[in-house]
């Protein structure tokens, strides 16, 4: 069996809202929040990016779990904002959190969803033995080229995951559905990704999280009903709203792990801090469904069950720290983005 | 001249078919065409594609033999066209269809028109289009076709009091229509506040004013009417085909409320039906913008000019109006393949003549018209169907 120990979460502090972005570049503020159902982004600060970001919730999660963070066998950090082309994240963070220097660590990439792959290697690690504790991050601070529709929603945030044989959570079972769909890229050197616009839905985005829910519950023979949570990958909040109800769940089901319309998309932080958010009000007992997007394209889905042991674990409550805010305007966020360097 | 018959049709459901190449949707609605007219590849003269910008949306020109390889005939060494007039490709194809059976040359004639036009992403798309416009005067210097679409309908507002309820009033009507034809790439009904709430694209117009961009390949097949009976009991007839032409840029015409080809063309055809617009049961009209809509029923003279607006709201061409327009839903519902759409107007007619047209079935629907432009009106064309 695999389990989560612990989990951390971080998103920065500074907010832009979308009406701020619309004014920017003459578009309609109203139609662009209802369309994506996306009020508010994250902004990183200054001095953060995908390490600093990665490093925060990588401590959260050890000082909730409660672990010895030499005992981490494994560091993977999922993101397509790392600083470094040729260097990793991950020893960055391996080192900040003392985890050093008898573990395995990589970076990962695989759009948004390479955190959740990082937590399936860690559920391999786990279960063959070869690793007592494995820490997977998914973490971004996401680009989007000025005046793309992306700018609305592209935000910066991670949660960072550690993976055990025993925890607050076990993880039943995991599947992907993978295939090779152009939807979303970025070529080496660039600095904004491209996009294929309506392509990045119903091919894509829909096509790959509706068979990975498939596949895991045809699995385990589930239905939508059997959950409490659900978390799908959140690109914006009106996709994972409707690939709920195409799948079958209920907007209770979703709600507590949405937190797009008010973060933004996250990029390979959005499904795992979807995960933290529902861990931080879940009961003994419930159960979880969660299925990421990485473009490119796929998904991984996972079946978890919350144990007892989330009673007397002391929850982040993302919520609460995602009220601790400042808004900027354009022109701050640019700066703070460092475009104008 | 031989009298002409259409005895075939076929098209694919219009939409983002993302799974399907410009090749597969030749080939799906050629394939159904034939088995509609229930005759042998071998038996096929020539072949017409419409196809307006083939070559920039998938970088494939030379489609004339891609279709004849799609229909396996390259052993009868076909000769095929590919016909280009912008958004008019389709209709031009078909005027080209009719010529050549007319005039006696050729029996069995396949007119097609396709375009695949997801394939490009950004403004790409937009920028194809507007290649359609007079690139030296008029795309250079930035305007689009819904900017040329805008002027049309400021103009038409200021000179006729013409609103934007009316406008919109297009699109609902559209989509009521679009909502009962299975293979339209909308099938949502809309209200003329869901319209005037969608993002402004160009002043007057917003987004659901405008077509949308579209996959989709639709093919009809033409006969000489003397042999069109061995094929079918539901004959087609194609009373007038008419083609006429303005200058390519918007601001070079004589009048800025009126395409003046449209007109002409018209003109012509009844001429050459004998007809007069009181004795047209349906039109299919190329509602790229729900503007052109209402200057094409004026254009037809089903209205006097100016009174489109007023007609539009009084229901004149609503389904169930005095003169039903777009029962396939048009431009704006249906979906506008641009290289597809003159001949996808010819589907429509042809289903309803027959009385094929289901839920959205026009009584008693003998004779229909298909108005087909393309740019901002340098081509168009007519098209009178009489079921006989």
């Amino acid at each position: 069996m695999a389990a989560i120990v612990g989990y951390g979460a971080y998103v920065p502090r500074y907010r832009i809202k979308v009406e701020e972005i619309a004014r920017i570049w003459g578009k309609q503020a109203a139609s662009i929040s209802s369309g994506l159902y996306v009020f508010e982004k994250s902004v990183p600060g200054i001095d953060e990016d995908t390490a600093t970001i990665s490093v925060e919730a990588a401590r959260r999660a050890v000082k909730h779990a409660k672990i010895n963070p030499k005992e981490i066998g494994a560091i993977y950090v999922g993101s397509e904002s790392h600083p470094y082309a040729v260097k990793p994240t991950a020893t960055i963070v391996a080192e900040a959190i003392e985890a050093t220097p008898e573990l395995t660590a990589a970076d990962y990439e695989f759009a948004c969803k390479a955190g959740t792959a990082g937590m399936q290697n860690c559920i391999a690690l786990v279960k063959s033995n070869m690793i007592k504790y494995g820490m997977a991050i998914g973490a971004d601070v996401a680009q989007a080229a000025p005046g793309d529709a992306l700018e609305y929603t592209a935000a910066a945030g991670g949660a960072a995951f550690i993976i055990g044989k025993e925890g607050i959570a076990e993880i039943n079972d995991t599947v992907s559905f993978t295939t090779d769909t152009p939807d979303f890229w970025r070529r080496e050197g660039e600095p904004y990704p491209g996009h294929g616009e309506r392509f990045t839905g119903e091919p894509a985005y829909f096509k790959h999280v509706m068979n990975a829910a498939k596949m895991l519950m045809e699995k385990l023979g589930t239905k939508p009903s059997d959950y409490d949570y659900a978390v799908f990958h959140q690109p914006n909040g009106k996709f994972p709203m409707r690939v709920a109800k195409k799948l079958g769940f209920e907007k209770k089901q979703i709600e507590d792990g949405l937190l797009c319309p008010i973060i933004g998309n996250t990029y390979s932080g959005s499904s795992m801090l979807g995960l933290a958010a529902v861990l931080d009000v879940a009961k003994a007992g419930s159960r979880i469904i969660v299925v990421s997007y990485g473009s490119g394209a796929g998904s991984d889905a996972f079946d978890i069950t919350v144990t007892d042991k989330i009673e007397e674990y002391e929850r982040q409550g993302i919520r609460k720290m995602l009220e601790n805010k400042e808004y900027v305007d354009y022109a701050t966020y640019m700066k703070l983005r460092r475009e104008f360097e | 001249m031989r009298e002409v018959a259409i005895i075939g049709i076929g098209m694919t459901k219009f939409g983002e078919l993302w799974d399907k190449s410009f090749r597969e949707l030749v080939a799906e609605a050629g394939i159904q065409a034939i088995l509609d007219a229930g005759i042998e590849g071998e038996e096929i003269d020539a072949l017409y594609l419409g196809g307006m910008s083939t070559g920039r949306f998938i970088g494939q020109e030379h489609v004339g033999p891609l279709a004849v390889e799609v229909a396996g005939l390259e052993d009868l060494h076909l000769p095929a066209t590919r016909v280009e007039a912008a958004c008019a490709s389709g209709g031009v194809a078909m005027h080209q269809g009719f010529l050549a059976v007319a005039s006696g040359m050729y029996d069995i004639v396949v007119v097609g028109g396709a375009e695949k036009m997801t394939d490009v992403v950004g403004g790409e798309a937009t920028n194809i289009l507007a290649s359609a416009a007079d690139r030296e005067w008029e795309s250079f210097f930035g305007i689009t076709f819904p900017g040329l679409y805008a002027l049309i309908a400021k103009y038409h507002m200021h000179k006729y009091g013409t609103t934007q309820e009316q406008l919109a009033m297009v699109a609902v009507k559209n989509h009521y229509n679009g909502s009962m034809n299975p293979k339209a790439q909308f099938r949502r009904k809309i209200s003329v506040e869901d319209v005037l709430k969608s993002p402004l694209v160009a002043d007057p117009l917003h987004l659901l004013d405008c077509s949308p961009i579209t996959d989709g390949a639709a093919v009809a097949i033409l006969a000489p009417l003397d042999i069109a009976k061995k094929y079918t009991d539901k004959i087609v007839k194609i009373k007038a085909s008419a083609l006429a032409c303005d200058t390519l840029s918007y601001h070079g015409r004589k009048r800025f409320d009126s395409l003046p080809a449209a007109v002409e063309a018209a003109k012509r055809a009844y001429k050459m039906a004998g007809i007069e617009p009181k004795d047209v049961d349906l039109a299919e009209v190329h509602d790229c913008f729900t503007i052109a809509e209402i200057i094409a029923i004026e254009d037809l003279g089903f209205v006097e000019k100016g009174k489109g607006g007023k007609a539009t709201e009084e229901g004149l061409t609503a389904l169930d109006g005095e003169i039903p327009v777009n029962t396939s839903g048009g431009l704006k519902a249906k979906g506008h393949p641009v290289g597809a759409t003159g001949v996808a107007q010819i589907n429509e007619l042809v289903m309803q003549l027959r009385g094929e047209a289901g839920e959205r079935q026009v009584k008693d629907a003998t004779i229909g018209l298909a108005h087909n432009v393309g740019g901002s009106g340098g081509t168009a064309v007519v098209h009178i169907l009489e079921a006989i």
